[in-house]
């Protein structure tokens, strides 16, 4: 039997070293994939410092991330709030805080589940392979960074936060979600940024041109609309199209629309690489314990983490605030393993294919090729939906009351299982807004589309502000339709000439 | 290959440029908050920082979001009860709508530190009549720092001048090339064989004349050190000293006397802030003034009768003693329920019109809740006779102090 790593609570580098080459070891044992791992301790000021910039350990300055500063400090101490343990970094190397209060059990947990747990989604998962670039985020945002603050002092702090304003309320409309990026270097992208600022501008200009052509026969075609197909990206399409933006304001805006794509992967995956760090810390520090490296206080401490993280109240408890990622995620991938070792019957007819396979390659694969929407999808099975006793309300706007849809039962699993994905889909979350055409031969008025989903309607107390930020970016009037079924429920129209901006139209 | 980096010593303050981002953002409601918390709560509290809400309407940051309306399917965990087809009655109000109508509801709460409190507080108040005597001129001066000088005394050295000049010199001198070639000279005569040939011997010559040239070039020479010089100006004179007069007689009931020291923590805050070179006297008077610190002016109790003339007196003396008109500005603030002995109003009077001449600004606050009382009416001429140095204001209760403090100090326009 080895002796144990340590028996106190109290950490040191040294005692973290053991722990991490044994994590380490058996990390590796077990298959995992990471990138390069570089820990930072550090104290619980930088941490708030962190938490307000989105967890980046560099970023451009904006007040927004002041006003999240002194809000989760001011939670933190009143003691509404605890800290968080972690926070990783999609980068490679992979960048991981440690708190430094933490004890060395919470230490080991931490490095097990961040540096190994999420670092190896980071590398792993598809959705992060195909639209992160852990490379050179970092280089990326410290060019952010400094072009930022060049252009604050080129035109002027007001000028670049109005700007930066403007596309933060439209982050959630810059992203790509089908189209895939051209792999860039960020490096290249620095040196190219010159060029393309006077390439871009001249198109721009071209597009604006007011000389009249003199083909006729175009008036006789049909008039295409620009774009040709609607566009999802609405910040990209400023960023191209805009008439009147400097190109400093367009680089801005591309810088903007690129952090919101680095980061639209890690809101698609919250349940799978919560499930995923979680399954492993337990399971690596087990096998620490197994193998005796660790003391039964030290166990125990951990388990008393471990079911606090995936602790998940019930619907009607005052400490519900909805499905626990981490205890979803958690279940799911245990799941997956109880389903691959010892499949029951239903299994068997649920997961055919996965029943009785050997569970690490399978759980990869889960880990590899799926978001949480479609990771629900395939693997939540019924036995976990008895277990947490999942059941679906329908609410309808047109009802006055609300109905319990299905429960947890056989004609029930199907149903909770696809709303529950859907609930986990984006794409149904953030309202779909896209460019559908824009009035070059007239006044140039930009005309957006919302298409509705399940009859939801936009929150109207931020639509008047939110095609100011529109109409800023774009420099005309903006119209705005709530679509159903082609048939247009809701328009609002800002114009320059209106003071409250908004008008509701019909 | 994993690295241990230990981040606790780095600065953490990343995240101050933000914070005063937003503070300068919302400037005008954090200072709309900073004056109602101040009306509220007692001044003494701001020894810490100070809490202020700003309505969270306007810090929102907004985005396009789903409204109610529509169909929304809910999984939630926990099912007892529940089986497919039960009605549940929706719940009242429950709403988005709720929270943009209350105001104040749920504003953005958040902490202002001690000094970025009291910058809002004072922000736009001022002395009044502060560079009246700096025009008078004086003897009194003030060395600053002129450039360099070769002359000086060794504690004016300026090491890395002195150094530069130092190289400046060496390199001049060929120092470089001189060891350069000494270096050359003394492999190459290793190098050779025998030592005895007359090409040996020139180099062992060439290398003793280097080495002597060498050492006779200095590391430091007396050329070299530069010291910082210094030069006299005469120095503004903007020295102040602000009077605390205050009433602590048996009229003045502990509510009185608690205004009154709202007011005074107030003031002294402002002096303490603005004016690191502002003295401050504190003179509390019943029957009799006495001169105290500011443990015993603000804490300790007193009982008697009233004679402010004591107070006046001690203030004229302290003046003559310490503080020489031609010095000095000179501030006056008191504090007073409004009662004098009847007999005491002339002599009031006289001394005040003696000594106002020669002060900057005397401040006159009435504690009183019913009216005018007798000081107020004695000092009502003097009002008129010096406004641009005198000022009177009452005060009935807490909610008070900060406007007519602000009110009496207010900036100017000149």
């Amino acid at each position: 039997m080895n002796k144990p790593l340590s028996t106190g609570s109290e950490w040191n580098f040294g005692l973290l070293e053991d722990y991490h080459r044994e994590i380490a070891r058996v990390a590796e044992n077990f298959g995992l994939d990471t990138y390069r791992n570089q820990i930072e301790i550090i104290n619980s000021e930088q941490m708030l410092d962190a938490y307000a910039s989105a967890g980046m350990p560099i970023n451009y300055n904006h007040w927004s991330f002041g006003k999240h500063f002194l809000s989760s400090e001011q939670k933190y101490r009143r003691g509404y709030m605890g800290l968080a343990y972690e926070i990783v970094i999609n980068s490679d190397p992979c960048i991981a805080y440690l708190m430094e209060e933490n004890t060395i059990t919470m230490q080991a947990l931490v490095i097990a589940h961040a540096c190994y747990g999420h670092n190896s989604f980071f590398k792993g998962n598809y959705l992060f392979q195909t639209w992160t670039d852990a490379s050179s985020i970092i280089d990326y945002l410290v060019f952010a960074k400094n072009y930022i603050a060049k252009c604050e002092e080129r035109n002027g702090v007001e000028a670049v936060e109005q700007i930066l304003d403007s596309c933060h309320a439209l982050m959630n409309q810059g992203v790509d979600r089908y189209k895939r990026p051209q792999p860039i270097s960020m490096q290249e992208e620095k040196e190219r940024q010159l060029s393309r600022e006077e390439h871009l501008q001249r198109q721009v200009n071209d597009l604006w041109r007011t000389i009249p052509t003199l083909k006729k026969k175009d008036k006789d075609k049909k008039r295409k609309r620009f774009p040709p197909e609607p566009e999802e990206n609405l910040l990209y399409f400023f960023e191209k199209n805009s008439a009147f933006l400097e190109p400093w304001q367009r680089e801005v805006i591309r810088i903007v629309r690129k952090i919101s794509q680095y980061l639209y992967p890690q809101r698609q995956t919250r349940v799978m690489n919560e499930g995923w760090a979680c399954f492993w810390h337990f399971h690596i520090l087990h096998q620490l314990y197994l193998e005796g490296l660790v003391t039964d206080g030290f166990i125990i401490e951990f388990l008393n983490y471990h079911t606090n993280v995936i602790y998940q109240p019930d619907y009607d408890s005052p400490y519900f605030t909805g499905i626990n990622p981490y205890t979803l995620g958690f279940s799911m991938m245990q799941d997956i393993k109880r389903i691959c070792e010892k499949p029951t019957a239903e299994d068997r007819i649920w997961f055919p294919d996965i029943a009785g396979s050997p569970w690490q390659e399978t759980l990869l694969f889960a880990m590899q090729n799926f978001k949480d929407e479609s990771f629900i999808l395939q693997f939540l099975s019924p036995r976990l939906i008895r277990e947490l006793k999942l059941f679906t309300i329908l609410d309808d706007e047109k009802k006055d009351y609300l109905e319990v849809s299905s429960i947890h039962n056989e004609a029930g699993y199907q149903y909770i299982r696809k709303a529950l994905s859907a609930q986990y889909n984006l794409a149904n979350s953030d309202p779909n807004i896209q460019v559908y055409d824009v009035d070059i031969q007239s006044d140039r008025t930009i005309k957006l589309r919302h298409e509705m989903h399940e009859g939801h309607p936009l929150d109207k107390r931020y639509v008047g502000e939110m095609l100011k930020h529109v109409r800023r970016l774009w420099g005309f009037d903006v119209d705005l339709k709530s679509m159903a079924y082609n048939e247009v429920v809701v328009q609002y129209h800002s114009a320059e000439t209106e003071d409250n901006g908004v008008v509701e139209v019909g | 290959m994993t690295f241990f980096i230990d981040r606790r010593l780095n600065s953490k303050n990343k995240s101050a440029v933000n914070r005063q981002r937003f503070i300068q953002r919302y400037r005008s409601q954090i200072k709309g908050a900073v004056e109602k918390s101040i009306a509220n709560r007692s001044i003494t509290d701001t020894d810490g920082g100070e809490k202020v809400g700003i309505p969270a309407r306007d810090t929102r940051e907004p985005i396009f979001k789903h409204g109610k309306g529509g169909r929304y399917t809910g999984v939630l965990p926990g099912n007892r009860e529940f089986t497919p087809g039960d009605r549940i009655k929706r719940p009242e109000g429950g709403g988005g709508e709720a929270s943009d109508r209350g105001e104040g509801l749920d504003d953005f709460v958040f902490e202002l530190s001690r000094d970025e409190f009291l910058d809002f507080l004072f922000e736009d108040m001022v002395l009044p009549n502060l560079s009246k005597r700096i025009l008078t001129g004086s003897d009194e001066v003030q060395r600053v720092r002129a450039g360099f000088s070769v002359e000086g005394n060794p504690s004016n050295i300026n090491i890395v001048r002195s150094l530069r000049s130092a190289t400046a010199r060496r390199i001049a001198l060929g120092a470089a090339s001189k060891r350069r070639e000494l270096r050359e000279l003394e492999t190459s005569l290793e190098e050779l064989p025998d030592k005895d040939n007359p090409m040996c011997r020139d180099i062992q010559a060439r290398i003793a004349e280097l080495r002597h040239q060498l050492a006779v070039i200095p590391f430091l020479d007396d050329l070299d050190i530069r010291y910082h010089r210094h030069e006299e100006r005469p120095a503004p004179q903007s020295k102040a000293v602000m009077f605390c007069l205050m009433d602590v007689s048996g009229s003045m009931d502990q509510r009185t006397k608690e205004l009154a020291k709202r007011f005074f923590i107030l003031l002294y805050l402002f002096l303490e802030r603005n004016y690191e070179k502002t003295d401050v006297v504190f003179v509390r008077h019943h029957t009799r003034a006495e001169e105290v610190d500011e443990e015993q002016f603000f804490y300790s109790r007193e009982t008697g009768g009233t004679v402010v003339s004591s107070a006046l007196d001690l203030m004229t003396n302290i003046i003559d003693k310490r503080y020489p008109v031609t010095e000095w500005n000179i501030y006056c603030s008191q504090a007073s329920d409004g009662d004098n002995w009847p007999e005491d109003d002339a002599r009031c009077v006289e001394l005040l019109n003696s000594i106002l001449p020669s002060l900057q600004y005397y401040a006159y606050v009435e504690i009183t809740d019913r009216g005018p009382k007798s000081l107020w009416k004695t000092y009502q001429p003097l009002q008129q006779q010096h406004p641009e140095t005198f000022a009177m204001q009452t005060i009935s209760g807490p909610e008070d102090i900060y406007p007519v403090f602000h009110e009496l100090f207010r900036k100017v326009e000149v």
